[in-house]
């Protein structure tokens, strides 16, 4: 088994142990990310991130990976400025830039984008989210963080909370908690369920699945509260929005009752789902999983470049 | 005594006919066949709403000298699964099979994903690959959208 070479479009291209080997290779980066060690093991390699639509986290994160490593970046930030870009085909800006790098990071407003750009290019392309579509790397960090708070993946309650139908973290996530045996509990706004084609697709892998319609007692026996953002585009009216962010809203009061090893995650930034006052409380990963980001890139990064060491 | 079948159309001397199509199909059928492109002297007949055993109502459509291309079959086998094709030469049927749907089918329909990178003008066709097959769900090999309403994205 080895990702060296190969596209990551999507979590469903990797098995359970192709993710467990790049956890395994994540944890030992941390201190390379934190700056406690050097390793410029990327050292001469030189890697296109193309940011075809603008986001900047994501971004800096990949940027700060690539770097600690000692790789160069081309970067195209923002592609509204970027003349190279305007106008050009998609698959004729991957021609050219699979011609300068070693490696292509895309990010793009449309969904399928990353795989049509695996087709054009002849080196590895890494999808950074295309549109609603999927975004690997974020479900990796995702698992490193559980995997950091619990030691294990295995046999834990995961409570999906908020926007379950628009949210493209949550659906891979999914998958992914399913391929690990957890126990998936999901809670939602009526209007904003998991889609049918994902439950069916969970159902088909054996996964755990449970609703459930109350807060309190959904948090109290969870080992991980993923909170999604919950966007006012997707109710009619002003009150409906407030009245269903209200009911979701994550404070101290909530996490009252839950177990102590409970982490809190959200995929941030966040829109107000979860109140400030519980930055400080124990159960808050979500500052953690942004860091995260950096080593597990690092680790995908220096696989998929056949990087000594990985 | 039974009554003599099928004999409202005049027979052709060459040509495809298309049998068992599901009751009303036949004008998707046509579509996707594609009248225009005939030679002008072919005679394109239908038979609309015929007693069928095996379907009770069924659609029927013959074409002289044309054989259907690979990609026209696929788009047949989507709209109408329960088809048989039959090639005619010299008034006799020489060759009949069934129309079935190939694990991917390319070019055929556009994706339903208005957002999906294939409806935004780039150098690639459409593709997708079969979810489900009875009834027939297709899965975009890009975007991951299924689509069942095979109808109103036909190319
Ligand atoms: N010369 C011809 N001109 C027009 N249509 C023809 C001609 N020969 C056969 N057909 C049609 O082609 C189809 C296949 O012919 P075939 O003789 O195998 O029919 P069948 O015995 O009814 O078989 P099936 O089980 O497919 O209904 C039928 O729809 C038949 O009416
Ligand atoms: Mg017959
Ligand atoms: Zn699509």
């Amino acid at each position: 088994m080895s990702l060296k070479g190969r596209d990551l479009i999507s979590i469903r291209d990797l098995s359970r142990e192709e993710i467990e080997e790049v956890l395994k290779v994540a944890h030992r980066m941390i201190p390379i990310a934190e700056g406690s060690k050097i390793d410029r093991r990327l050292d001469g390699t030189l890697l296109a991130l193309a940011f075809l639509e603008p986001s900047t986290r994501t971004r800096l994160s990949f940027e700060t990976a690539a770097q600690r490593l000692g790789a160069r970046c081309i970067t195209i930030a923002d592609p509204t400025t970027s003349s190279v870009v305007k106008g050009e085909t998609l698959s004729d800006t991957i021609r050219m830039l699979s011609n300068y790098a070693d490696a292509i990071v895309l990010r793009h407003p449309n969904e399928g984008a990353a795989r049509l750009a695996a087709q054009t290019s002849d080196k590895p392309v890494i999808n950074a989210g295309d549109g609603a579509g999927q975004h690997p790397t974020q479900t990796l960090l995702d698992l490193a963080t559980i995997q950091e708070a619990h030691g294990t993946l295995n046999g834990l309650r995961v409570v999906l909370l908020g926007d379950l139908r628009y949210g493209r973290t949550v659906h891979s996530l999914a998958h992914a908690l399913a391929l690990f045996g957890a126990e998936i509990v999901l809670i939602s706004p009526p209007t904003l369920k998991l889609p049918d084609e994902v439950t069916e697709h969970l159902d088909q892998m054996g996964a755990k699945v449970r609703e459930e319609d109350q807060l309190h007692r959904a948090v109290r026996d969870a080992d991980v509260l993923y909170v999604t953002r919950i966007q006012k585009e997707r109710f009619g009216d002003e009150t409906e929005y407030a009245k269903v962010a209200g009911s979701y809203r994550i404070d101290n009061a909530v996490l009252a009752g839950a177990k102590q090893r409970l982490i809190v995650m959200h995929p941030l930034p966040r829109l107000g789902e979860i109140a400030p006052e519980v930055d400080g409380s124990p159960h808050a990963a979500y500052f953690r999983q942004a860091f995260l980001g950096v080593p597990v890139r690092m680790a995908l990064l220096s696989m998929i470049l056949g990087a000594k060491g990985s | 005594m039974a009554a003599p079948r099928e004999l409202k159309i005049t027979p052709i001397k060459n040509g495809t006919v298309i049998d068992h199509i599901g009751n009303g199909l036949s004008l998707e059928v046509l579509r996707i066949i594609g009248v225009n492109e005939l030679d002008k002297d072919s005679t394109v007949s239908v038979a609309l709403h015929v007693r069928s055993q095996k379907m009770g109502w069924k659609d029927i459509v013959k074409v002289e000298n044309m054989e259907l291309s690979p990609r026209k079959v696929n788009a047949i086998a989507l709209i109408a699964p329960t088809a048989t094709i039959s090639i005619i030469r010299d008034y006799k049927v020489r060759e009949k099979r069934t129309v079935d749907l190939p694990e991917h089918i390319v070019g055929v329909a556009r994706c339903p994903n208005p957002n999906c990178i294939t409806n935004r003008g780039e150098p690639v066709e459409s593709e997708f690959e079969v979810a489900r097959r009875r009834p027939v769900v297709l899965r975009c090999i890009y975007c991951e959208r299924q689509m069942d309403d095979f109808l109103e994205h036909l190319i």
